[in-house]
């Protein structure tokens, strides 16, 4: 156990180096950086669902306005990709900061229905706000990211890369996070609220905190999103884009560091892959968190763990 | 000195007034006890003051200070600890770390000294530690450590419990029924830790069925019943209180 | 003035099919504390069915109607069993998100069997007749009164039979029920039965005045979820006025205030009512 998570970082960053040379044609590498991207918007879901044990069904929401922001501003405004990426996480941990005071008064399931519908009001608002999103038609000619120095993103693998990054510097985010005071006190107010109340910690505080820093994650890939697509529509924003972030989530195993990034890449990776998948998407994916809830509700994460335990006993 | 003070304090639950009237002190540095029938409103009282729950109507003055309708974690903050009824843990964490988040309250690195690591994190995690172990140790965990909460005997749990409650170094603990569900030898030994920590300058204010245990540690007993204060006094008044007596062989 | 009479009318029409899917979302909320995020799909697949059994089995409505409750309700039961019962000691997250699933599941399936296009149920009651002077189609007349005799059936049931009272008490207190000797795993399952039955019902008898396709149960998931927070989790009246209530709301903001943003009126209703009260306008019985 102690050696494989020693070397789990680097095999994973070895494998993540490799991968955009790997993939056979253009096509499929859009599909790896978008699959880095929505690993992104999976990490940043666990934060508020799985380290504070908030189920949020707001997340396409967020994911929404980061990327709307990012396409309006530079469509509209002219602001440059790497203006605009800022500003887009900053509009979302706004939007998180605002919406998370008020939603998360509401508890358990009541904060759940309470941010389903947050969700959907954001997305019925994009898609009928015609005259600043276009609705249907949505935004078209996006610029993706200019070129920092001498390091130029108009290629594919260049793009890719760069979304690789983002989830590399996300992952060293959350992890630090997670393993700090801050984590802590997250956990503790996912295990029981009375006592992390009763110790001294602001229980609304942590869970806001954790909330918006889950919407900016969601602002982040939305942004990334729309500079690397280039086109955007209301459907970016679909309640559906909650549930799959969900799904990856729980198959890489709620509350665990990089779960939410292997369950994306099981999940995404093979939907995209395998033409079976493709068709009975939804329908395998509607079972599949039924029975992974069912009968391994700690995902991947919580598989290995129980492995590595019963490795030790023997 | 009174380090808390409550004046007519009362709960109402729609109709029910489970609470009602209690005006009440406990001196600083005493062991104090809280005894009445099931259902008298022992506990409610206890969330009370802590803040878990808003009083209906009356006061609370904790060290001279109004502190009525304060919310818990800030009622924690100024140095009120307690433990829970049915012993509650963090249960998917080890011990230190269940020991770690009561401490939390006294360090102030944020999210930023998270993601940045900065020196005061590291000072501050330091600092946690060492009063981490410092608990553990006076609650006699020092060797379960790394254990998971819940893989501790129950026994443990209530011990652990303490700990997470006194590493902030509270001024006054509440102790909701320390004695359910452990026997008579381990019982002799909270109730030596429970001496342990008075004796540290932490006054002790407890809720207990087991009357020997009450009669022995606490030096002022109040008894409720149906959220009425009944009786108070030195343990041996209590013990020959007519309307205490009428109170239990009533109820049984 | 007749605009105004034309959509309370509207309202009371679609108001009786909020009611009764709202009736069934609150009595499993209550029996068993599952949000039910799927119980809008349970409505769409009644509606698919009664198309599915009119259209190609050719069969009369109201005998597809009957077929397709039967079907839902033994759909409903098989749910309870398999997915939620396990689930009911777990971490409360696991149930809301195994509704999920199943919502995901059951729009899926409907993509699979019926596709994307819109659906329609001819009903064999097209008549118009005329009501204080507006027209109204029969069908529209029927369904209202359907829906308001099933009702109050159904309310009749669960004061006055002993299998109600126990959905009641076990709703209100399932620790209490289950001290008094009520089989709460019986009772969880025939509120499930019900709660489907319901929704079937209410997608069967807006088949023909509207229009049927997959996703059509996330809406009025939604729309019921605001219903039920308005009326309190958990409460029958509850639900019944509230159904109307949003409707009417819907109805007459639609066509005062602004027809583009119509939909939004149920969540802006239920942003509000959590905003001001967060644990909804009547707190469940503590």
């Amino acid at each position: 156990m102690s050696s494989l998570k020693r070397f789990a970082p680097g095999v994973a960053l070895a494998a993540g180096a490799g991968l955009p040379l790997l993939v056979p044609n253009e096509y499929y590498l859009q599909i790896l950086t978008q699959g880095y991207v929505f690993a992104i918007l999976a990490c940043g879901l666990n934060v508020i669902v799985g380290f504070a044990g908030q189920l949020s069904l707001a997340h396409a929401g967020f994911f929404g306005i980061g990327a709307y922001t990012v396409a309006l501003l530079a469509t509209k405004a002219g602001v440059a990709f790497w203006l605009g990426l800022p500003a887009g996480i900053i509009v979302t941990a706004a939007f998180g900061h605002a919406i998370g005071s008020i939603c998360l008064r509401s508890k358990g399931h009541y904060f759940s229905i309470f941010t389903l519908a947050v969700g959907l009001i954001i997305h019925i608002v994009i898609q009928k706000w015609e005259s600043l999103t276009h609705g249907h038609v949505g935004v078209i000619g996006i610029p993706g990211p200019g070129s920092i120095g001498p390091i130029q993103f108009d290629s594919s693998i260049a793009r890719s890369y760069l979304a690789l990054a983002f989830l590399a510097l996300t992952l060293v985010a959350t992890a630090r996070l997670l393993r700090s005071p801050v984590g802590r006190t997250l956990m503790a107010v996912r295990e029981s609220e009375p006592l992390a109340a009763a110790v001294g910690l602001d229980v609304m505080a942590a869970k806001r905190l954790a909330f918006t820093v889950s919407a900016a994650l969601a602002g982040l890939a939305g942004g990334l999103y729309a500079g690397f697509i280039g086109f955007l529509g209301p459907e970016s924003s679909n309640v559906e884009v909650t549930f799959n972030s969900l799904l990856y989530v729980m198959v890489g195993g709620m509350g665990s560091l990089s779960g939410p990034v292997a369950g994306t890449f099981i999940v995404y990776g093979l939907s995209q892959v395998l033409q079976v998948l493709q068709e009975y998407q939804m329908v395998i994916f509607g079972l599949g968190l039924v029975l992974l809830i069912l009968f391994m509700p700690t995902g991947l994460a919580g598989l290995i763990r129980s492995w590595s335990i019963r490795g030790r006993r023997s | 000195m009174m380090l808390l003070e409550t004046h007519g304090l009362t709960k109402a639950f729609g109709g029910l007034r489970a609470v009602e009237g209690v005006d009440h002190q406990v001196a600083a540095g005493s062991i104090t006890g809280i005894i009445g029938p099931n259902g008298a409103g022992k506990t409610t009282f206890f969330n009370l003051i802590s803040g878990a729950l808003p009083p209906t109507s009356g006061r609370i003055v904790f060290e001279g200070e109004d502190v009525t309708r304060l919310p818990a974690h800030q009622m924690a903050r100024r140095g009120l600890a307690r433990t829970f009824q049915a012993t509650t843990l963090f249960a998917e964490a080890t011990a230190i770390e269940n020991v770690l988040v009561g401490y939390r309250q006294q360090t102030k690195s944020g999210l930023w000294d998270a993601l940045i690591r900065s020196g005061r994190l590291a000072r501050e995690e330091r600092e946690a530690h060492d009063a981490a172990r410092v608990a553990l140790d006076l609650v006699g965990l020092a060797g379960y450590a790394d254990k998971l909460a819940n893989s501790l005997t129950q026994e443990q749990q209530k011990r652990l419990a303490m700990a997470l409650a006194l590493v902030a170094r509270p001024r006054l603990l509440l102790l909701d029924e320390p004695f359910a569900g452990i026997n008579a030898e381990q019982s002799r030994g909270l109730i030596a830790l429970i001496e342990r920590i008075a004796a540290g300058g932490v006054t002790v204010c407890l809720i207990e069925h087991q009357m020997q245990a009450v009669m022995h540690l606490c030096q002022r007993i109040m008894v409720l019943d149906y959220g009425k204060k009944i009786a108070e006094g030195t343990p041996d008044e209590i013990r020959l209180d007519p309307a205490v007596l009428e109170a239990y062989l009533g109820h049984k | 003035m007749e605009l105004f009479a034309q959509q309370v009318l509207n309202g009371l029409v679609t108001g009786s099919v909020y009611s009764l899917v709202a009736l069934g979302l609150t009595l499993i909320y209550g029996t068993m504390h599952v949000p039910n995020f799927a119980h809008g799909h349970l409505y769409m697949l009644g509606a698919y069915l009664t198309y599915t059994l009119v259209t190609r089995a050719g069969l009369n409505y109201w005998a597809a109607m009957a077929v397709s409750v039967a079907a839902l309700a033994v759909l409903g039961a098989a749910l309870e069993r398999l997915v939620f019962r396990p689930l009911r000691h777990a971490p409360h997250l696991n149930a809301m998100i195994a509704a999920l699933g199943v919502m995901l599941f059951l729009e899926a399936v409907a993509q699979k069997i019926w596709g994307e296009e819109f659906r329609h149920v001819d009903s064999p009651h097209t008549g118009v007749v005329s009501v204080f002077g507006m027209m109204v189609t029969e069908h529209r007349l029927i369904l209202a009164g359907a829906a308001a005799a099933l009702m109050v059936g159904l309310l009749l049931f669960l004061t006055r039979t002993v299998a109600g009272s126990a959905i009641r008490a076990t709703a209100q207190n399932p620790e209490g029920a289950l001290l008094v000797g009520i089989d709460t795993n019986r009772v969880a399952m025939a509120t499930f039965a019900m709660s489907a039955a319901l929704a079937a019902v209410a997608g069967s008898l807006i088949a023909p005045i509207s229009l049927v396709y997959p996703s059509m149960g996330t809406m009025i998931t939604l729309k019921a979820f605001a219903i039920v927070v308005v009326g309190g989790m958990g409460s029958v009246p509850g639900a019944l006025a509230g159904g109307y209530l949003l409707a009417l709301a819907e109805s007459l903001g639609g066509t005062y205030i602004s027809a583009t943003y119509q939909d939004l009126v149920a969540f802006v209703v239920l942003a509000v009512v959590f905003t001001f009260r967060p644990s909804g306008l009547f707190k469940e019985a503590a």
